[in-house]
């Protein structure tokens, strides 16, 4: 226990306690904050030095970077919270370049008022997300401000990570012949996130499918080096994810309706709201493009892994110089999915 | 959640393609079947499953007018507005509406980010709600919709009453379907109007239908000898209706079938319909916008529940506003045009930028055509490689 930790008058206050403008401002209340609460759950020793930044060594291969904030209402929803989502969401982003993550850092803006049990929670959720992935959390910054001014708290996490030499992926290489596969079913993120929120609530067993895909993508990349294209389906769903894919690698995509999987739980949901699971969003799903020849062991290997036993082979890359991704559909006829306009609202007629 | 069943049922492929070979062998060769479905429930599932695809070339849907955010004219939007930017209520609406442009572009959704207090609500008493937790402020629900979503509000504006709250108003929208169609089927009829389509026959709405029941149809098909197959909302519902039309127009019959009989009756609802009586009158005429003012065609609310009219309790400018000149959007809604032949379709007028409002709601034909038909004819061959 540091010496200005025994200055303090007590241990945070969890039961009652709330995020005080004093615990942004640079003072003791921030070194308590810190030390109690974010060194003890993340514990490593990059941030026991206590330095503004961290320092380390990075093996051979390209060096990949990436950040993302997290904003979400509700911060709790059945399957997880904001805390291992920003973990995942991160690592993930770095998982899709075929990397392996090294370390993260850690942004957090507190609003005035928050409850430091809450903040405990999610603490601890970030802290345990991190540790199973085996992804330290190595710096961060903590900011208050003034009530009013936030929504409860907005986290920021940046990861860096390494790619294997040989490996290259990238969203402009989809090439027509390619087979589109998909780690497992849509939309299971995104209705349990919908089912509570306030004007909605709805009663479902369902759970988030947050999680970190990178020791998915590892096998996948061990397998098959030469993986042209990969994307986690997050914000916008599966939808968002082929158009973005078809437009950077100038190309089409034509989908099988019937392959997609779809838990009961999402399409009843959806049913009910008026939603299209393909705009849904997924915390932990993939979708990668391979040569066809390569397409069955990719499958094959991603199905042996837990979290992707329910990949399927979704699809094929098309040429178009539209760029349009169409769909079999499982009625029989054919269609667009286009790109979200909006948010997907329910109908009203 | 899990409990939710009979999804698959009404659209299983192997029916699909059962009822394809029926319509395919029913129709008639030597000549070709122009049916209209209403409403923007059917335009969405016809494109959405793409049951156009499993259509014979000879039988061609035409995409009527029944989407409640795009008939409704630029002045009411512009209330909308009103209430929102000058008279500092909440107003809260559907989310459709949000985005449904007004006056010089304007929309609800840009309102809401100059700071004016906009919110979508998914029920009409998320309204109430709404009302009850902001005692200190005017609440204002902007209600709009056919026949399926006026009960809602008609529950709402009793409630409102019973429980004496003095800060609620509804600013009323609501349309009726049967004389929208009489409008569309005059049109079609009239043979001064060269341009209108000639239409064989008309795909009745579902939910309306629910509420209103199918007899108040028996009129139109006397008046105006087109046969109407009520059907519901799902695809193998659209395909069944189709083939029931085709078969009475080959029978030279005209007649109302009921193709929803596991939710329509003759009568429908006649509880939610002794409600809406109570709360609603006609009012003498409306305008909509692509069909014009068409006389006793929508709901205005009845002076015992004046306290809760917001066209009363606000003074609310009111004036006849154009459409973009160039905008389709009138004549996609009576069927004479088709979404692409707008010259707007797809360059300046988009889901992200709409400029006719038929391109904003999911079930208007602009948006349904632009989301799922643009690639019309598809990628055959491609897709039934994907597997």
């Amino acid at each position: 226990m540091s010496d200005e930790r025994r200055r303090m008058a007590g241990g945070l206050d969890y039961r009652h306690g709330r995020i005080e403008l004093w615990h942004g401002s640079g003072g003791r209340a921030m070194a308590q904050l810190i030390e109690e609460l974010f060194e003890t759950s993340f514990d490593n020793p990059f941030l026991a030095r206590r330095n503004d930044q961290a320092c380390f060594e990075v093996g051979a291969g390209r060096l990949v970077m990436t950040t993302d904030g997290f904003v979400i209402a509700p911060l709790f929803f059945p399957g997880g919270d904001i805390g291992c989502l920003a973990v995942h969401g991160t690592i993930n982003d770095i998982a899709m370049a075929g990397a392996r993550p090294l370390y993260l850092a850690v942004a957090m803006i507190i609003e005035e008022g928050f409850p430091l049990a809450d903040l405990k929670a999610i603490v601890a959720s970030m802290a345990a997300a991190a540790k199973a992935a085996g992804v330290a959390i190595v710096t961060g910054d903590t900011k208050v401000v003034e009530r009013g001014k936030g929504d409860g708290i907005f986290i920021t996490t940046t990861g860096v990570g390494v790619v294997p030499v040989g490996v290259e992926i990238s969203a402009e290489r989809a090439r027509p012949g390619d087979a589109v596969l998909l780690s497992g079913s849509i939309g299971d993120h995104g209705v349990a996130v919908l089912s509570k929120r306030e004007s909605l609530a709805f009663e479902t067993e369902l759970l988030s499918d947050c999680a970190s895909l990178h020791d998915l993508v590892a096998r996948m990349v061990e397998a098959v080096p030469g993986i042209h294209a990969m994307r986690d389906p997050t914000r916008g769903g599966l939808a968002a994810l082929l158009n973005e894919i078809a437009q950077q690698s100038e190309v089409g995509i034509a989908l099988n309706e019937d392959a997609i999987p779809v838990a009961p739980a999402v399409r009843g949901a959806c049913e009910l709201l008026g939603l299209d699971p393909l705009y849904v969003a997924n915390e932990g799903k993939l979708v990668a493009f391979c040569a066809a020849k390569d397409a069955d062991r990719l499958l094959a290997v991603m199905r042996a892994h837990p979290l992707g036993r329910d990949a399927a082979r979704i699809g094929t890359v098309v040429e178009d110089s539209r760029h349009f991704v169409q769909m079999q559909t499982s009625f029989g006829g054919h269609r667009i999915v286009d790109w979200l306009a909006g948010d997907q609202l329910p109908r009203i007629c | 959640m899990s409990t939710v069943r009979f999804i698959d049922e009404f659209r299983d492929r192997t029916l699909a393609a059962r009822l394809a070979e029926g319509i395919a062998a029913a129709a008639d060769t030597g000549r070709t079947y122009q049916l209209m479905e209403f409403c923007g429930g059917h335009t969405h599932a016809i494109f959405r499953y793409g049951v156009q695809d499993l259509l014979p070339a000879n039988v061609k849907m035409v995409h009527g007018p029944g989407c409640p955010v795009c008939v409704l004219p630029m002045g009411r939007i512009d209330h909308a507005l009103q209430l929102a930017r000058e008279h500092g209520v909440i107003l809260l609406t559907y989310g459709d509406l949000m985005r449904v442009p007004g006056p010089e572009r304007m929309t609800l959704l840009k309102a809401k980010a100059e700071g004016a207090d906009v919110r979508m609500v998914y029920s009409a008493m998320d309204a109430l709600a709404c009302a009850r937790a902001n005692p200190g402020r005017e609440v204002v629900f902007f209600a709009i919709g056919f026949e399926t979503t006026t009960p809602p509000t008609a529950i709402v504006l009793k409630q409102a009453k019973a429980e004496a709250l003095s800060n609620f108003s509804v600013h009323c929208n609501h349309v009726l379907t049967p004389p929208a169609i009489t409008s569309i089927l005059a049109s079609a009829s009239d043979q001064a109007s060269a341009e209108a389509p000639r239409l064989d026959g008309f795909v009745g709405p579902a939910h309306v239908s629910a509420v209103i029941g199918y007899r108040p149809f028996e009129a139109f098909v006397r008046n105006h000898r087109r046969p109407v197959v009520i059907a519901g909302f799902e695809p193998l519902d659209v395909m069944q209706a189709i083939l029931m039309l085709v078969r009475q127009l080959n029978d030279g019959r005209c007649e109302v079938e009921n193709e929803y009989t596991r939710v329509v009756t003759r009568d429908g609802n006649t509880k939610a319909q002794a409600l809406m009586a109570d709360v609603f009158e006609l009012r003498d005429s409306f305008e909509w916008r692509g069909l014009g003012w068409l006389d006793r065609s929508a709901l205005k609310i009845r002076a015992p529940y004046a306290a809760f009219d917001a066209e009363k309790r606000f003074v609310l400018k009111t004036a006849a506003i154009a459409d973009n000149k160039a905008c389709e959007c009138g004549a996609v809604l009576r069927g004479i045009r088709e979404p692409v032949e707008c010259k707007l379709f797809a360059t300046v007028c988009t889901p992200e930028n709409p400029i006719g409002s038929c391109m904003v709601s999911s079930e208007g034909a602009c948006a349904a055509y632009y989301t799922f038909g643009r690639a019309r004819p598809a990628m055959a061959p491609a897709l039934a490689d994907a597997s």
